[in-house]
């Protein structure tokens, strides 16, 4: 075990776990921000993503210990009042079946667009690629980044 | 401070007002935590009024509307509600919705499955439930101001008199309490649908796209554990022995044990399918703890001998024998293919089809196969359980709340009223979620726990222990005339081990020599319900035979059709025939016509199919272009006949959901068996349709009539597998007979 000082959502986090224990797990299981998803632990569905200096990360599979100072942001932190251009376009579109993988599609589609504010249809799908949807929404996640690049 | 008030109905409607307290929705602090309170942007009010199990108003007029049945993204906490408000006359603006609790003596049918929540809604009182307590309102406004309450008009939530009185739900709010309704409650017609039939959006959509905590695996309660199980590594093993020794000594770790799910001895209920029912269990205070810990139990494995179970439900009781061995997929199609060339079960025979085959011009015979599928939701299985004594509290995700809560009961030797089941919102079902046995283990953990847990399956857990769609077989035969009439049809279908015949499925009805045969392979691979169940596979099958058999008679694949539909229609063969041939028709044009069918398009291939199941018709035209080689899924048109459409932005939604799962599932997935384990355990081999991979546009056009509203999860699914196989035909110019298209190489089917 081992004590580790996280920067989440803005907030200093002091957590003490083994250092192996992947991002997700202290997310859920210590600081009880449920919004970031398991989904398979081995990177290839992307329900875990979250923001490390901006950047999407897969935290299933991210080690606590080489998160270091550097900021994360979660689903909870993306904005304050659920008005991120993500989240307006998410619900403008009523994007969600089950609901289950939006909070990393979300997460994913800000980080692409802060890197990329204007992506083309296959920029869109090829950093998208790694979210599953088990319900099929992905049309309308398409057209929802599409939608968010506008506002 | 928001009072709740609660009276008896003396006259309880639909089983309801005695149960029906306010008090009962709210007191539970987790779910009330997820009240929509901010997002709906409404004041609260100062008081609740409760007219039925349905549905409390405020005394300010906001009302709030259970939302009766599980949901797993079929968007029945929306549609549900959005029923009952229409009847209600209230300004969809004012309503907050709440996902009910389990309470059989409340609802009826809180079950998730077979395209039935909006069916059964509206055929068992959700209407009535709006129309109930707008009666009472207007009767409360009648006594009030000493008129008839025929005078009184309803409109968005007021009541208003041609006096000039006028008053809102609210302030009548109190005095309906308790006022007795009659036998016959007048509902709307169509024509006066307000909310019926207008795109709503989810009432959970601000809480899904924040990330509120939700899902089963969400749920939290102060003390609880987290437990994971082991399970024997392959069908046709068990549990010898184990050693916990060193996972116990590790951090965090509680306990480690095992648990017997089901008892060979002790009848199971219908949805209590389970291979493994011994089980390791560690428990430990996080998950990562307990996922390490898993690593470290020493677990001992045999080869499990023929098992007699005894399964039940349904009012059917029967012992079944599981087989012993390591099953592998190579022999499964090996297997089938054997038994299908022998005669099966005769399940439906028009005229004299043997006759005809002898006498035909042109004979077409082809075969298809499919692969076993694991559901992956996307959330995996998971489920809370806190066991005091006899008293039982379970929380989580679940399809099929009442036979688990039989199961609970049956297994513990306990009665129904204590068990009390909370019902999370679900990250997918598919059909998975009607299956019990992990609400059972949860239950058996708790127990032996004595705290409050959590059990938790890890993705590898998910798709190695599932309860999969079957793997099939179908062999079609078609007999033409000189002329390229179909004079004969046959269909033969199996599968390991469930046949996925339909025998009374189009084209029966439509055929003077008809012949349908079915058979199955025993296994000890657990099996189960997988979106429209059985239609997953044949309509695939059918679908792509008509294709070429239209092909082999000259005619377009939709005039075929529509030539057969027609005459099942004017002078239909034999007694029984499940489709009406109109609506099926209908579809048929419709798709024919939105998708500019017929039009050539450079480098666009086109495949057509059409199917009925789950009471609903759905057509699709499919568009393939083929991208450096590889076939890429352009757009796709889809024609539906559900009935009234309750919510079309859902509805929409739900349709585009079915075709990409469609299409995923027909061209890239496949569970495969090698000595009884899955050679799939997690993402990185099986395949789940990807962003690329679906396609960039998908256009539903609803049929618009005033039929009663029929089923819409499942429908527009079947259909998606022949559309993809017959325009791959056209982009390729090879019949596709073997799913999953994309990936055959790798099972080496014969």
């Amino acid at each position: 075990m081992a004590s580790f000082q996280l920067n989440i959502n803005g907030e200093q986090q002091s957590v003490d776990v083994d250092p192996s224990t992947p991002l997700l797990w202290v997310l859920r299981d210590h600081l009880s921000l449920k919004g970031t998803k398991y989904g398979c632990g081995i990177a290839q569905c992307g329900a875990c993503t979250v923001h490390m200096n901006g950047t999407a990360i897969r935290s299933c599979s991210f080690p606590v210990s080489a998160v270091g100072n550097q900021p994360i942001t979660t689903i909870e932190g993306l904005s304050e009042n659920g008005d991120h251009p993500v989240q307006k376009a998410w619900l403008e579109l009523d994007v969600a079946q089950c609901g289950y993988c939006q909070p990393g599609q979300i997460m994913s589609a800000a980080a692409l667009l802060k890197a990329n504010p204007n992506p083309s249809d296959q920029e869109i799908e090829s950093s998208m690629n790694g979210n599953l949807c088990r319900c099929g929404t992905y049309v309308r996640i398409k057209a929802a980044v599409k939608k968010a690049a506008t506002y | 401070m928001t009072v709740i008030k609660s009276k008896v109905n003396r006259r309880s409607f639909l089983k309801s007002s005695a149960l029906a307290g306010g008090g009962l929705m709210i007191s539970f602090s987790w779910l009330a935590a997820c009240a929509p309170k901010e997002a709906a942007g409404l004041e609260m009010p100062d008081e609740w009024f409760d007219l039925n199990g349905f549905l409390k108003v405020g005394n300010n007029g906001v009302v709030t509307i259970m939302a009766p049945n599980p949901e797993f993204g079929q968007n029945v906490t929306t549609s549900l509600p959005m029923i009952i408000a229409d009847e209600l006359d209230v300004d969809w603006k004012n309503v907050l919705v709440e996902q009910a609790k389990f309470n059989t003596d409340i609802f009826t049918r809180q079950f998730a499955g077979g395209s039935q929540s909006v069916r059964q809604g509206w055929q068992n009182g959700l209407r009535e439930a709006g129309a109930a307590a707008r009666y009472m309102l207007v009767a409360a406004a009648a006594k009030e101001w000493g008129v008839s309450a025929g005078e009184i008009k309803t409109e968005n939530g007021l009541l208003s008199h041609y006096n000039g009185k006028s008053a809102g739900y609210g302030e009548m709010a109190s005095l309906a309490v308790g006022i007795e309704i009659p036998e016959d409650l007048a509902l709307k017609t169509p024509a006066d649908y307000k909310i019926i039939g207008t795109p709503r959006k989810n009432v959970k959509g601000k809480d899904i796209v924040t990330g509120k905590p939700m899902f089963g695996i969400d749920y939290e309660e102060e003390g609880m554990l987290t437990a994971m199980i082991i399970h024997p590594p392959a069908f046709g093993m068990r549990l010898k022995s184990f050693d916990g020794t060193a996972a116990k000594g590790m951090n965090g770790i509680k306990d480690v044990f095992t648990i017997q799910s089901f008892p060979n001895d002790q009848p199971r209920g219908y949805f209590s399918t389970d291979a493994f029912t011994d089980l390791v269990v560690v428990t430990g205070n996080s998950t990562w703890e307990v996922m390490q810990a898993k690593k470290a139990v020493q677990v001992q494995w045999e080869k499990s001998p023929a098992t007699k179970i005894t399964t039940g439900g349904f009012g059917r009781t029967q012992e079944v024998t599981v087989p012993a061995g390591l099953e592998s997929s190579t022999d499964h199609y090996e297997q089938m293919q054997s038994v299908a060339s022998k005669p099966g079960r005769i399940e439906r025979r028009d005229g004299d089809p043997e006759a005809a085959f002898k006498r035909a011009a042109k004979v077409i015979e082809r075969s298809y196969t499919a692969p076993f599928l694991a559901h992956n939701a996307m959330e995996p299985m998971n489920f809370f359980a806190s066991v005091n004594g006899n008293d039982f509290k379970l929380a989580g995700p679940l399809q099929a709340p009442e036979m688990a809560e039989q199961a609970v009961a049956t297994r513990f030797g306990v009665p129904l009223e204590n068990i009390d089941i909370k019902m999370t919102r679900m990250g997918g079902g598919f059909g998975r979620r009607a299956y019990d046995h992990y609400v059972v283990e949860a239950a058996l953990i708790s127990q032996k726990a004595k705290a409050p847990i959590k059990l938790v399956y890890t993705r590898e857990d998910d798709m190695t222990n599932g309860i999969y769609r079957p793997s099939y077989h179908a062999t079609y035969r078609a007999a033409l005339d000189e002329d390229n009439n179909l004079i004969a049809f046959h269909a033969k279908a199996g599968g390991v081990p469930e046949s996925p015949l339909h025998a009374n499925r189009f084209p029966a009805g439509a055929v003077d020599n008809y012949l349908a045969e079915s058979w199955q392979i025993d296994s000890n691979i657990t099996i189960g319900a997988f979106r429209a169940p059985r239609s997953n596979f044949i309509a695939g099958a059918e679908q792509s035979f008509l294709d070429e058999v239209a092909e082999a008679a000259g005619k377009d694949p939709i005039e075929f059709r529509l030539d057969l539909l027609k005459r099942a229609k004017e002078n239909p063969v034999g007694e029984r025939n499940d489709y009406e041939a109109d609506r099926y028709a209908g579809i048929l044009e419709l798709v024919r016509d939105k998708s500019n069918w017929g039009q050539a398009e450079a480098g666009i291939s086109r495949g057509v199919s059409a199917y009925f199941c789950h009471n609903s018709y759905v057509a699709h035209v499919l568009d393939v272009e083929m991208v450096n080689g590889e076939p890429k899924v352009k757009r796709v048109t889809c024609a539906v006949d559900c009935g009234i459409v309750i919510n079309p932005l859902a509805a929409t939604n739900m349709v585009e959901g079915a075709v990409v799962d469609g299409i995923g599932n027909s061209m890239y997935s496949h569970l495969t068996f090698r000595q009884g384990a899955t050679e799939q355990t997690n993402f990185d081999k099986y395949r789940i349709i990807r962003h690329r991979e679906a396609p960039e546009s998908i256009d539903v056009h609803f049929i618009q009539n005033e039929i009663a509203p029929t089923g819409l999860g499942e429908p527009p699914f079947p259909p998606v597998f022949a559309a993809v196989a017959n325009a791959l035909y056209k982009a390729t110019g090879k019949r596709q007979y073997n799913q999953p298209y994309m990936v055959q190489q790798q099972i080496s089917l014969g």
